[in-house]
């Protein structure tokens, strides 16, 4: 059965699928801050509470250690809440929530109870709102066991995504790039899944790889056309899962181009693009590689408000025809 | 800062606090600045709609007597922090608006170098330790300032602006328990404006009142009409006679309204035409101020007209400043992340 097919912004496409995900099952609620008459700081939850009404559309106080906490404990005991973070530098407030008692509570209990948490972030810069709510944080929750980490790069992957997510019996952490909410996409009406923990080839290639995360997937793919005029063939990965990582997938598109570029607009140390590589070192695909791994990520500084350099600080496009040119030339 | 004569005072003895302490002179400062940060939000917001500021901004219109009020009767050495609804503090702590507006710009010559922004404006010099990205951020921040003022001997009396928003984050409460426990001399002083963004503090807060919450850290909490610039600056008089006399912090609720939007996407769904209609035209702390001034004599319809041109000068300029100003280097990304060894 081919499910009606429309362009949809990535924003609708999570509002789709949490309407979709609230009509399936009853337990399935969203709290956040100013989700419900505002609609969101980014109009992701629209006008949700009109239809669900203000018990299943809970605006919160400010208050993100508590909510975040109350959205754990109501997991905890058979609920499916979905929880907004208004920008997810604020999963800054509710870290203990998330990471000592939501990551953990399965394996300290010995696996008697499970936390079905969905946590929803707009991550990202390029907005001006400068150091504060700017940041891309999904590294720090991708080093915690017990967490799911997951960066949809497409309005298909956001609605798949959340909806597996909302299935999934553990925390499940979505980061989203503000920038992306406003891209459109085909996506499928109806309840579908796009699986936890399972990369993309988002375009094959044959001379190098690139592995890009969220809002570098597009770039990547922009750059990789740039690139296809000069006889470059670049493959882009689209890793979509940061935590369970798939590594095969990455593995074996490595072992075809022999030659690797992560693209992530996170500060670039200690980020995605060091575990990526270090798995590739670690892998079978080591011994295919013709060069060195090459790491594009975001500066070693916090989002400046100045546009020029806030866009000076991530990974743009020419960055990365430049990094991927050089790479399959073998320019160091 | 000198106050008004005894002579003068005694014949302003039926007068609001205000009339009774400062001098004319001091009095029409004020409404200068009212109308300077007035002005102020008008023109920033203008030329964000222009694209010359980018981001966003939240204005404080409408609260302008709650800034005056609270910082009046700080002295220049004194200290506060400041929120992301911040520029009508960092005006009444004693910021050039050419300099705001050149942060704005995000030029170097601006009070954050242009790494910081609205969200982000301080003026470290006049005692401004910055507005706040986070709600309820600087609140803590505040107590340890008032700790270090405590420790250092320094006489420094520090003040706390923050939303009613951000009297339901935990740093509020913690913070405020520490303060009363060591007797820091800090004031708390909460602008409560009806809302966190869209949400009412009847929806989202627990207490009526946000100054009843002073009683579970046992301090005096103080409910001031926000749009009334001597009760403001009253309530604000006593709190710091009360710090420096190392009696501990106050919590001061300034009830005030802000006329836009949150921020610049905000469509105002959540509350009537009529309510921001109400406030607009019968409550404009400008306006009540203004004819205060002339009922009791202390200006004539010449003395306001001179301070609406010399405010409109300054904004005018403030801009023009901005715009000559350079841009960062794009070589210089990486400055301030670290302190700069000499
Ligand atoms: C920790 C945190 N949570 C949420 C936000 C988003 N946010 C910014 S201002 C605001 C409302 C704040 O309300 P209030 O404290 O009453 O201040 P007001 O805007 O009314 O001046 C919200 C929710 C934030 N900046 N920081
Ligand atoms: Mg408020």
């Amino acid at each position: 059965m081919d499910a009606m097919v429309r362009e949809l912004s990535y924003a609708q496409a999570i509002q789709e699928a949490m309407a979709i995900a609230m009509d399936m099952d009853e337990r399935v609620f969203l709290m956040g801050e100013d989700i419900g008459v505002y609609g969101g700081a980014f109009q992701v939850t629209g006008d949700l509470v009109e239809r669900y009404g203000a018990d299943r559309v809970i605006d919160t106080p400010i208050s993100e250690l508590g909510g975040a906490g109350v959205a754990v404990g109501a997991a905890l005991t058979g609920m499916r809440p979905i929880f907004e973070f208004q920008f997810s530098d604020f999963a800054t407030l509710a870290m203990e929530q998330i990471v000592n008692q939501a990551a953990k509570m399965r394996f300290m209990l010995g696996g008697e109870v499970s936390v079905p948490v969905v946590m929803r972030f707009p991550a990202g810069s390029g907005t001006g709102a400068a150091a504060q709510h700017s940041q891309s944080l999904e590294a720090w929750l991708g080093h915690v066991p017990g967490l799911k980490v997951i960066q949809p790069a497409t309005p298909y992957d956001a609605k798949g995504m959340l909806l597996a997510a909302v299935a999934d019996p553990d925390p499940v952490m979505i980061f989203e790039h503000k920038l992306l909410y406003k891209m459109k996409g085909p996506v499928p009406e109806g309840y579908y899944t796009v699986p936890i923990g399972k990369a993309d080839i988002c375009r094959e290639g044959r001379d190098l790889t690139i592995v890009a995360t969220s809002i570098m997937v597009q770039k990547a793919l922009d750059a990789a056309a740039a690139l296809e005029s000069e006889g470059i063939d670049v493959e882009v990965v689209d890793l979509r899962t940061i935590r369970p990582m798939d590594k095969q997938t990455v593995i074996d598109s490595v072992k075809k181009t022999s030659r690797l570029l992560c693209v992530y607009e996170a500060v670039k140390t200690l980020g995605i693009g060091a575990e990526v590589s270090a798995m590739i070192a670690e892998s079978e695909a080591f011994d295919y590689l013709d060069a060195p791994i090459v790491r594009l990520g975001g500066a070693e500084t916090p989002i400046p408000y100045n546009p020029e350099l806030e866009k000076a600080t991530v990974p743009q496009i020419p960055d990365i025809v430049t990094a991927a040119r050089d790479l399959a030339k073998g320019v160091r | 800062m000198a106050t008004a004569s005894k002579a003068v005072t005694d014949s302003r003895a039926n007068l609001p606090f205000v009339y009774r302490q400062y001098s004319a002179e001091q009095l029409k400062q004020v409404l200068h600045k009212m109308y300077l940060i007035r002005r102020f939000e008008e023109g920033a917001e203008e030329c964000y709609t222009r694209g010359l500021i980018h981001g966003t901004m939240h204005l404080s219109i409408g609260q302008e007597a709650s800034a005056m009020g609270i910082c009046m009767p700080l002295a220049e050495d004194d200290q506060i922090t400041s929120t992301h609804r911040g520029h009508g503090h960092c005006i009444a702590k004693g910021a050039e608006v050419k300099r705001m507006f050149a942060e704005f710009f995000g030029k170097t010559t601006g009070y954050c170098k242009g790494r910081g922004g609205s969200m982000h404006i301080a003026d470290v010099g006049k005692g401004n330790l910055g507005a706040n990205g986070i709600v309820g951020g600087g609140i803590p921040i505040a107590v340890g300032a008032a700790l270090s003022s405590k420790m250092m001997k320094t006489g420094k009396v520090v003040v706390s602006f923050f939303g009613d928003g951000a009297n339901n984050e935990g740093a509020f409460h913690e913070a405020l328990n520490m303060a009363a426990v060591w007797k820091l001399p800090v004031i708390f002083v909460c602008e409560n404006n009806g809302y966190g963004m869209s949400t009412s503090t009847a929806r989202s807060t627990a207490v009526k009142n946000i100054a009843e919450r002073a009683a579970a850290y046992s301090m005096p909490g103080v409910i001031v009409n926000g749009n009334i610039f001597s009760e403001v600056a009253e309530a604000s008089h006593q709190a710091i006679a009360r710090a420096r006399a190392g009696e501990g912090p106050t919590l001061i609720e300034s009830k005030t309204y802000r006329h836009r939007g949150h921020s610049k996407s905000d469509r105002n769904r959540y509350r009537t035409k009529e309510e921001i209609e109400d406030w607009m035209s019968n409550r404009d702390p400008i306006i009540l101020f203004e004819s205060e001034l002339r009922e009791f004599g202390f200006i004539d319809d010449k003395g306001i007209e001179a301070i609406r041109d010399a405010v409109a000068q300054e904004i005018a300029e403030g801009i023009e400043f901005a715009k000559a100003s350079p841009s960062p280097d794009i070589s210089e990304t990486g400055n301030y992340v670290y302190t700069e060894q000499a």
